[in-house]
């Protein structure tokens, strides 16, 4: 590839052999004018300036009716993603079955109930209203309050969240009306979402409406100044087969300790208690950047970037912490961890090396998946030919620095921003500005994010909210070695005898983060670029040999 | 006779027994040859449809959805039906749109009909596929009603009176099965050499091989052209014991229009009810049924007799469908197991009629048969009565842990084994299976328990 070979003007850069624009043309010809101006915008050839400026990427956007692309919706990000790892609330779906059956257990967020001392655990339970004709037509305030009384008789929750759908908002149901009525009767904490699914152009409206909800509604209540040293929380990390607990077995190791995560394996009384910590961490910029921004203007704690995917990334967000704190001790301390795990990380990667080291990935997922992931194929010797958010917004692509740049539209509009301002008592800048500006040039960042863009070379091709039918063109044009999407995406890709790791649900594998995460994805693409069912593909007396050099396996 | 209905208990649902009315009618158009669900509503629909439909087949599950916003929230969503259609016209060339409404373009009352007309009118020239719509809006009913819809919508906008084939044609419209019951009620159909006209027949485009050429839409299902045909067919079968009842269908529509008989039979499961099948075919081809058949259920017979021991007085529970439901308590009376508890999401209020038609009567007063409950229910009623295995979908889990009872998993969803489209359950070949998979568990259970470690049984 040309990628490394820079100065040279951009229509000589060519992706795997192809010419960039060449490709783009094609995902763009057959969708009608006006849909091709808007995609036009959506798919991007990366080059990155002197100066780490990228191209302008249009994100965030509305799909085009009619065409098959991976998003869910704002219900979705609220209770799925956002509150859905919450093991001691009692989620109440306000509406028809369909929304609370589908996300019924179906991430695989992984809970220990054990850790908190009541043993609380309903993910495995599925709450609706389960709404008929009848609510529809007179409202479904009167079934609201009777299902939210049936849960607490049922169980004693600490807390009970209530999710609108989309009939919600049509038919008026004041769902917050509701539970601030059941939060006096019933004496626990009743707090609801109006997270109808028309809401914004995909799941990350309903992660801005989830934050906005806890941060109101919980965040604070628990001024407990808890035991521990290095206090951090860990916030967008969705513990999806036990990542966070590979996690936090390197924070115990390390000495640091974890006041709460947003939200994998996380209770309520944590994120009550959460505004003590001393730092937050964000792994996920776009799920969760809202209840840091919004803790850091009301409480003063600051934020870092991390990644924990990819043993490199792990080793160098330990070292942020440890920059932050600034005391020998743990500086120390997470030297020695990371002497101690790589060695083992090092020796997976040598002996899988061979087999992956020049092999071809996508990544299309989620909103920081498809840039964290990157470093593990880098960790493999694979190249990224191309790669992109599902609901990912600008900054997500080109850092933080465009956000004053970012054009509102009237979906985004729709999504309440909460006026915080500093807590008359509790604010407490945990650093001052002096000490920052000094960790700031020994490197460490705040609050900031550089995006995906500015990492990946230039020549590949970033594309938001990818449809099924360019995901099938780009198989056919460069037929990669690996495909990640989610599962939606997984059994197309794979009927052209391409592998597809499903990064949002891991393919119910894992855990993928931290050192030991790392050890298990070499396998996981080692297992998956080497296996051999593909060349049984065709039946020995199945001639078609016009097409035999069209599949990634010959 | 006992039932419980969820109302004399709770108001909410909890860990419901039934899926959303649209999914059904997407099921049914991924049935369809060379065509395209579309949903009407927001993208979260098609979404979670798809996502959830996926984990059970394991295939590609193109659903397409109207992506409705906050303002078409409130406008309506005409221009999004219309740019929907241009872009999947352009995408797949589909021979049928299937569109569903969702609880959204239903509770602000879309007129999709309407929708369709001028979709039409505004292209008079061009080729349009077929354009199907059924309203689903899932606060009515459940993904049964929605599947049920779908396959008389389909009928209803597209059956001609055409005349008949050379060979006598057959409406078979067999009720939510699995890709293997449909491949095998297909065979049934050839051997008695009746040109089937099965609705809807998702057996390849839900359960394909690996392509060694590029399709956009997964090749199989049953073609428009057969569904035109079904108003000349020389009889409809409609299978499902609730359904049996139910007023507007397929079946009825076809019978009322084109003067088609109707034959209304439950699900081919267990001896009996295949039984049934088998005699209507044989009537309506005037053949009598193949060899391959009478030695098949010979050899189903003699294993029920060889294994009766195994499974005589077993108390089983039952949950899903309702028409699953009432086919496999059919099976089980016939085989000696007890069906102590047969439950489900749906019901129409015609289930414990259904069930207790086709289990003997000497059981009824060990049975409950309970309808419109949720899995909360079923347990509550299971923690009181003795049960020693547990018949339905992977949903089940939770509870066949708490109450540690083997859960044998049948119909749909099924995520928790690999093999959700391979199950077969109907005809004697289903029936065989049925019954060698569930003695094998109550063995397996026996051989577990036992101190000693015997190795005959």
């Amino acid at each position: 590839m040309a990628m490394g070979a820079n100065k040279k003007p951009a229509e000589n850069v060519k992706l795997d052999r192809q010419d960039p624009e060449k490709v783009k043309a094609r995902l763009l010809a057959k969708y009608p004018p006006k849909v091709a101006r808007k995609r036009a915008k959506q798919i991007v050839i990366n080059k990155v300036e002197p100066d780490g400026k990228v191209p302008v990427i249009n994100s965030n956007v509305r799909t085009v009716p009619g065409l098959m692309g991976q998003r869910g919706c704002c219900y979705a990000g609220c209770k799925g993603v956002v509150l859905g790892p919450t093991r001691d609330i009692i989620n109440i779906t306000h509406g028809p079955i369909g929304c609370g059956y589908y996300s019924w257990l179906t991430r695989r967020n992984q809970t220990d109930p054990d850790s908190t001392a009541d043993g609380h655990n309903f993910m495995t339970y599925c709450f609706s209203t389960d709404m008929q004709d009848e609510e529809i037509i007179f409202g479904g305030e009167k079934k609201l309050k009777q299902a939210i009384q049936e849960a607490y008789d049922n169980f004693k929750p600490k807390a009970i969240a209530v999710f609108s759908t989309c009939p919600v908002g049509l038919i008026g149901d004041d769902v917050h009306a509701v539970c601030r009525e059941m939060k006096a009767k019933l004496g626990i904490n009743v707090f609801g979402f109006s997270c109808e699914g028309y809401k914004g152009v995909s799941q990350s409206a309903g992660h801005h409406i989830a934050n906005n909800g806890i941060f109101k509604h919980v965040v604070g209540l628990d001024d407990t100044i808890k035991d521990g040293k290095y206090r951090i929380n860990l916030l967008g990390e969705y513990n999806i087969g036990g990542d966070a607990f590979e996690i936090e077995r390197l924070f115990e190791r390390c000495g640091i300790t974890l006041v709460s995560s947003y939200s994998g394996n996380s209770s309520i009384d944590a994120f009550a208690n959460s505004h003590t910590a001393d730092l937050n961490l964000i792994m996920c910029h776009r799920s969760i950047n809202y209840v840091a921004e919004m803790m850091e203007t009301k409480f003063g704690v600051p934020w870092v970037k991390v990644n924990f995917i990819g043993a490199a990334a792990t080793a160098k967000s330990l070292r942020k912490i440890a920059q932050y704190f600034d005391e020998k001790e743990l500086t120390e301390r997470v030297e020695a961890v990371i002497a101690e795990e790589m060695p083992a990380v090092e020796a997976a990667c040598a002996e899988v090396r061979p087999r992956t080291e020049g092999k071809r990935a996508m990544l299309f997922v989620g909103g920081s998946r498809a840039h964290h992931y990157q470093e593990l194929f880098a960790e493999l010797g694979m190249k990224t030919l191309s790669a992109g958010y599902e609901f990912g917004h600008r900054d997500d692509y080109e850092g933080r620095k465009v956000l004053p740049d970012i054009k509102v539209d009237a979906d985004s509009r729709n999504i309440e921003e909460l006026e915080i301002t500093p807590d008359p008592e509790r604010y407490n800048p945990r650093i001052s500005d002096a000490q920052k500006v000094a960790l700031e040039a020994k490197g460490l960042q705040f609050s900031a994010y550089d995006g995906m863009m500015p990492e990946m070379p230039e020549g590949t091709m970033v594309i938001d909210d990818l449809s099924q039918y360019e995901t099938d063109q780009l198989i056919r044009i460069f037929k990669p070695d690996i495909f990640c999407a989610g599962i939606k995406e997984k059994y197309t890709v794979q009927k052209h005898g391409i592998p597809l790791k499903q990064l949002h649900s891991y393919d119910y594998g894992g855990p993928y983060a931290g050192f030991k995460g790392a050890v298990n994805f070499y396998r996981e693409i080692d297992r998956m670029v080497s296996s051999r069912v593909w060349q049984y593909m065709r039946a020995p007396w199945q001639e078609h040999p016009e097409l035999s050099a069209t599949y990634a396996w010959e | 006779m006992k039932s419980a209905r969820k109302t004399e208990t709770y108001t909410a649902t909890q860990n419901a027994c039934n899926l959303c009315a649209p999914l059904g009618a997407a099921l049914v158009f991924k049935g369809i040859a060379n065509s395209v669900p579309l949903l009407h509503g927001s993208q979260g629909c098609s979404t979670y449809i798809r996502r959830y439909m996926i984990s059970h087949f394991k295939e590609p599950m193109d659903i397409a959805c109207s992506n409705f916003g906050e303002k078409t929230a409130i406008f309506g969503g005409g221009a999004n039906i219309k740019l929907a259609l241009d872009n999947i016209r352009r995408q797949y060339h589909p021979d049928l749109v299937g569109i569903a409404t969702t609880c959204l373009s239903e509770t602000i009352g879309d007129d999709v009909p309407m929708f369709i007309k001028a979709y039409r009118d505004a292209n008079p020239d061009e080729d349009l596929p077929a354009l199907v719509h059924v309203a689903t809006p899932s606060y009515q009913g459940t993904h049964m009603q929605g599947f049920h819809g779908a396959v008389r919508a389909l009928v209803e906008t597209l059956a001609e009176a055409t005349s008949r084939n050379e060979r006598p044609a057959v409406n078979l419209f067999p009720g939510m099965v699995s890709p293997a019951d449909l491949r095998h009620l297909k065979t049934i159909l050839a051997d008695f050499d009746l040109a089937g006209n099965l609705v809807p027949d998702y057996s390849d485009t839900l359960n394909g091989p690996l392509w060694t050429e590029y399709h956009r839409i997964p090749p199989g299902g049953t073609p428009v052209a057969a569904l035109r045909a079904t108003g000349g067919a020389a009889a409809s079968i409609e299978c499902g014991l609730v359904l049996a009842d139910e007023p507007k269908t397929a079946g009825t529509w076809l019978q009322e229009r084109f003067d088609v008989p109707l034959h209304r039979l439950g699900l081919p499961i267990g001896i009996g009810q295949s039984d049934r099948l088998f005699q209507v075919l044989s009537k309506i081809s005037g053949k009598p049924v193949p060899e391959k058949y009478t030695a098949r259920r010979g050899r189903l017979l003699d294993a029920l007799v060889d294994g009766h021991k195994h499974l005589n007085g077993v108390k089983v529970a039952l949950f899903g469908e309702e028409d699953l439901v009432a086919g496999l308590a059919g099976f089980c009376g016939e085989v000696g197991l007890v069906p102590v508890l047969c439950a489900t999401g749906g019901g129409k209020g015609r289930f414990a009629q259904a069930v207790h038609k086709v289990v003997p009567e000497r059981y009824h007063d060990q049975m409950q048969v309970m309808e419109d409950v949720d899995f909360v229910t079923i347990e509550k009623a299971l923690e009181a009565i003795d049960v020693d295995l547990l018949i339905g979908h992977s949903k089940g889990f939770t509870m066949s842990r708490r109450l540690q009872r083997p859960l044998i998993r049948v119909g749909f969803p099924v995520h928790d084994r690999v093999d959700g489209s391979r199950l077969l359950h109907v005809g004697y070949r289903g029936a065989q299976q049925l019954f060698d998979r569930i003695a094998n568990t109550v063995i397996e259970e026996k051989q577990k328990k036992n101190a000693v470690g015997y190795t005959y049984y």
